[in-house]
């Protein structure tokens, strides 16, 4: 077993977290709240579809030149004073990052909201290199006090109530008195914070769009932390996968229309904030420098694929972990990885391997909630189908990193009889009467039924199966 | 050459080829003049904004009652825009000290994190249907004024309204030249982090005063 | 590709569904009585099995196309195939032509699909049946299969049937469009995951006051009564097909 079969756990961390009655009364509490709020804006079916029809093929337009559209991207970029670098691996992204700033001399980070740098585990590395990364957006600030990560890509501390919250701000904030009101906590981080921006050498965010046509960064947010990171220190770095770029600025309209109705509900977040150049000459403020690193990390191979290619349509709003039944009841951490949810259980495979996380396509009912309010219209339950076929699949690593990783003789010969039943009517005939037969005196406690039973009773094979009610009842003549 | 940069591109150019999607339609909304200026501010309003219609001449005189009124020791302004000067020249008295944008951050830092109470800038449009302000930070009026205050009053006058921000970008052309920064401010600072609560002033401005100069006071 | 639907057709076949066959019959020959009653001539082909789903959504998909085969070849005639499970005929109507994509079989896949009807879809669609109530009052809710919401894209005609009963009540579940857990294999697979659901929907049935849950599907079904059994909830379950044959004809 190599190191990362450790991280095929998802059953484990969801035994763990349903029987965590706090946890999963914030989890369905907060994701009640999104759904009725997400509902609100897309009361009009029509708009509904044809606004989610455009951000789909906006999306696609720009997968389907990827490659040529990243060039434009790093030529106006370049052409505006923002250094670009490319990083194939997130080890390489955080040597850049660091280099970046060993070279400015920086050695305090304020940090805007950022999943990328989540995804290449960035502060700790910082640390690691004597440099010290806060988090400013309020939810990540909480949970980087709590020493936690994200459990939800819009709401990071989506898992705490205010109670932990109130208990955390008075343990970790020097002179903070125990409060559980929203407002003065709010205050509290502010006040806290506010001296980590002004002595912030360096601000890195992320992207949530790239505009080729323009050189533009793209970034949305309600607190202001984002524009503070990217205006008041003297550096910025941004950090984005390479799959966040657009065509055009006209591409930006509608997917800002989508991404905060369907991640919160809100018609547009407070703040868009579109950095095209760092400051020119005669500008009283902003970075000197800005920086856009871009991230493959795997994502390059699920671009490959035409039909998993589809994954790097998203847009990070979150609607989709927000509509599932299975998150909804075992929170964001059980996914190990940095992306949760339904896109996470897509993502993730194609990127760390399904060696290591091909448990996580298997964490779906293929339900379809996710597909249903999907704005960028990413198939995931298909797509989760695919990643299940890959994973048995003898040889198909090749497609899929970790492809096969899961094929196995027992469960390939288990298949192997269930066609020969279903495929063969008179197999099938004599078959099924066998079945109605032992499977009616199996126990509810054998192992095939016992985890059905746990809390159901056990079902009962009918006395005479459809087939035969059907002849006796003339059905079967033509 | 080898580089990561290379490698990626490779990679990605050696995909099969995708048949590149046209754009399918979408039309966004369309409103007539009253109901352009009417979905601003309802929408301003709805995300705790506060919007006062105003006239070109009287709007310093407004500001300063509106401030007076919440107990404003101090507002940063541009000298050097026209909305600077034009407040400038009439607000002796007993309005709140006003403080100069007037040299590079380095400088500015402890006033705009610390001192300054709000700050003025104009809105270069206005977006009805999500009730926006368009800003373009410039050398006159830098990127900070409007995010560092606990206020940020915006000037916006009626006749930048446009329907939608895809409408602004299609008539202003933004794609033939983009400023440093470009902002879309809809609201004060906010957060909903802890427990969907909303609450304001987190990062940003706690309070967004929206000056709507209307078009018959020209 | 909007399908036109067809006129009145004299002859219907029925697809059972594996589910159906062998724990629910009841369901199924319930359905085939309605369609009956409404004069059809209706064919069940004693060669059909399992439209592939279950081998389908567990990666193997070789073995879902030789299933699904069969069953291409057991509906030779060019009939509705009408189908009492939104999950069922979900598979059948859009998963077909993935599945057979590349495949001699394609063509006939693709027409095989567009011939597919979830049972309430056909009743109300294509039928326009017209139902009679003749059972004692009973308050009901609806319990809407993830498939045949979203898959099969029936919403509205199981409802618009149940709401023709005179002295049926229909009361909303609020988390009625909420998956109740069952997801085949995903039961075993995930089987605390599955108990916390089902657990959830059982408990959200019973806060509707019904004393009944109707559903078009035997595997929330199967997962539903089976919870509410164990738990014992006041609640029981039934196939919308024989639930409207009691009703409306006395059986």
């Amino acid at each position: 077993m190599d190191a990362k079969a450790g991280k095929m756990e998802f059953g484990a961390k969801a035994h763990v977290a349903l029987n965590d009655p706090k946890l999963r009364a914030n989890f369905r509490r907060a994701m009640d709240g999104l759904m009725t709020k997400r509902a609100a804006q897309f009361s009009d079916q029509e708009e509904w579809e044809a606004l989610r029809a455009r951000g789909a093929g906006v999306r696609a337009r720009a997968l389907a030149q990827l490659p040529q559209l990243l060039e434009r991207l790093e030529a106006n970029c370049t052409a505006n004073g923002i250094q670009v670098h490319w990083a194939e691996t997130t080890a390489e992204a955080n040597a850049i990052v660091l280099g970046i700033l060993e070279a400015a001399g920086a050695r305090r980070v304020i940090k805007g909201k950022s999943m990328v740098t989540e995804e290449m585990h960035l502060n700790a590395y910082l640390e690691a290199n004597g440099i010290a990364a806060v988090e400013s957006d309020l939810g990540e600030y909480i949970i980087q006090l709590a020493g936690e990560a994200p459990s939800h890509i819009v709401m990071p501390c989506i898992h705490k109530n205010k109670v932990e919250i109130a208990e955390l701000f008075a343990d970790k904030i020097e002179g903070q008195v125990y409060t559980e009101n929203v407002d003065e906590l709010t205050a509290a981080a502010r006040a806290a914070l506010r001296g980590s921006f002004a002595g912030a050498d360096a601000g890195i965010s992320g992207v949530n769009f790239a505009v080729a046509e323009t050189g533009t960064l793209v970034l949305i947010e309600n607190e202001g932390n984002g524009r503070l990171s990217t205006t008041l220190p003297p550096l910025h770095i941004a950090v984005t996968g390479i799959e966040k770029v657009l065509e055009k600025l006209e591409d930006v309209p509608p997917l800002l229309s989508l991404l905060p109705r369907s991640a919160t509900g809100q018609p547009i977040t407070t703040y868009v904030n579109m950095i095209s150049s760092p400051r020119k000459p005669g500008e009283k403020d902003g970075p000197n420098a800005v920086h856009l690193v871009l991230l493959d990390n795997g994502r390059s191979r699920v671009h490959a694929d035409p039909e998993l290619g589809d994954t790097l349509r998203c847009i990070r709003c979150a609607a989709c972990m927000n509509h599932c039944p299975v998150y909804t009841r075992v929170g964001g951490h059980t996914y190990t990885f940095t992306y949760p949810g339904p896109i996470g259980k897509l993502l993730t495979p194609q990127l760390e391997g399904l060696d290591c996380a091909g448990d996580q396509p298997h964490a779906s009912t293929l339900c379809k909630a996710c597909a249903e309010v999907c704005p960028v219209q990413i198939p995931i339950p298909d797509l989760l189908v695919r990643l299940r076929t890959e994973a048995v699949r003898p040889g198909a690593a090749a497609a899929v990193k970790g492809g096969g990783s899961s094929a196995s003789v027992s469960e390939s010969l288990g298949w192997a009889g269930w066609r020969l039943l279903y495929a063969s009517p008179l197999v099938y005939r004599i078959g099924t009467r066998l079945l109605g037969w032992f499977g009616n005196l199996m126990p509810a406690s054998a192992p095939m039924l016992k985890q059905w039973t746990s809390v159901r009773a056990k079902p009962k094979f009918a006395p005479k199966s459809l087939h035969e009610l059907a002849r006796e009842k003339g059905f079967c003549d033509e | 050459m080898n580089s990561p940069r290379e490698r990626i591109l490779n990679r990605l150019k050696a995909a099969p080829r995708r048949v590149l999607p046209e754009r399918p339609d979408w039309t966004p909304p369309v409103y007539d003049k009253a109901g352009r200026k009417a979905k601003f501010k309802s929408m301003l309003e709805a995300s705790h904004a506060d919007v006062h219609e105003v006239t070109r001449a009287d709007w310093p005189e407004r500001l300063k009652t509106i401030l007076a009124n919440k107990g404003v020791g101090t507002m940063l302004f541009a000298p050097t825009s026209d909305a600077g000067r034009q407040l400038a020249e009439g607000w002796a008295g007993q309005g709140p000290a006003l403080i100069a944008y007037d040299r590079g951050i380095e400088e500015m830092k402890e006033v705009l994190v610390h001192k300054a109470d709000a700050a003025l800038t104009t809105a270069r449009g206005g977006i009805a249907q999500t009730g926006s302000l368009v800003l373009w930070p410039s050398v006159d009026e830098p990127r900070l004024m409007s995010l560092l205050p606990p206020i940020h009053v915006a000037l916006v006058e009626e006749d930048s309204l446009t329907d939608t921000l895809a409408a602004t970008i299609r008539a202003q052309a933004w794609e033939t030249g983009m400023p440093t920064n470009a902002v879309l401010v809809s609201g004060p600072s906010k957060t909903a982090d802890i427990e969907q609560t909303l609450a304001y002033g987190v990062h940003g401005p706690k309070e967004l005063i929206v000056l709507l100069i209307g078009s018959e006071s020209k | 590709m909007t399908m036109t639907k067809p006129q009145r057709p004299n002859h219907v076949y029925f697809f059972g569904t594996c589910l159906v066959d062998l724990f629910y019959p009841e369901a199924g020959l319930a359905g085939m009585e309605l369609l009956k009653r409404q004069g059809l001539k209706v064919v069940f082909p004693p060669k059909q099995s399992c439209c592939g789903q279950p081998a389908r959504n567990n990666g193997y998909q070789d073995e879902a196309r030789a299933v699904a085969r069969v069953q291409l070849d057991a509906f030779p005639e060019d009939w509705p195939i009408v189908v009492p499970s939104g999950s069922c005929a979900g598979m059948m109507k859009t998963h077909y032509a993935e599945l057979f994509h590349g495949t001699p079989d394609y063509d006939r896949a693709v027409a095989f699909s567009a011939r597919v009807f979830e049972l309430t879809e056909f009743l109300v669609d294509v039928l326009g049946v017209q139902l009679a109530d003749k059972g004692e009052p009973v308050t009901i809710t609806w319990h809407p299969s993830c498939h045949s919401q979203r898959e099969a894209g029936v919403v509205e005609q199981p409802k618009a049937l149940l709401r023709q009963l005179a002295n049926v009540t229909l009361v909303e579940n609020p988390r009625e469009k909420e998956c109740c857990g069952f997801g085949g294999a995903f039961a075993v697979r995930q089987a605390e995951i599955s108990a916390a659901m089902v657990t959830d929907k059982v408990a959200s049935i019973e806060e509707t006051g019904a004393t009944q849950v109707v559903s078009g599907d035997c595997g929330c079904l199967m997962n539903i009564t089976g919870a509410a059994e164990k738990s014992r909830k006041g609640f029981t379950g039934r196939h919308i097909a024989e639930f409207i044959l009691e009703r409306c004809h006395g059986r």
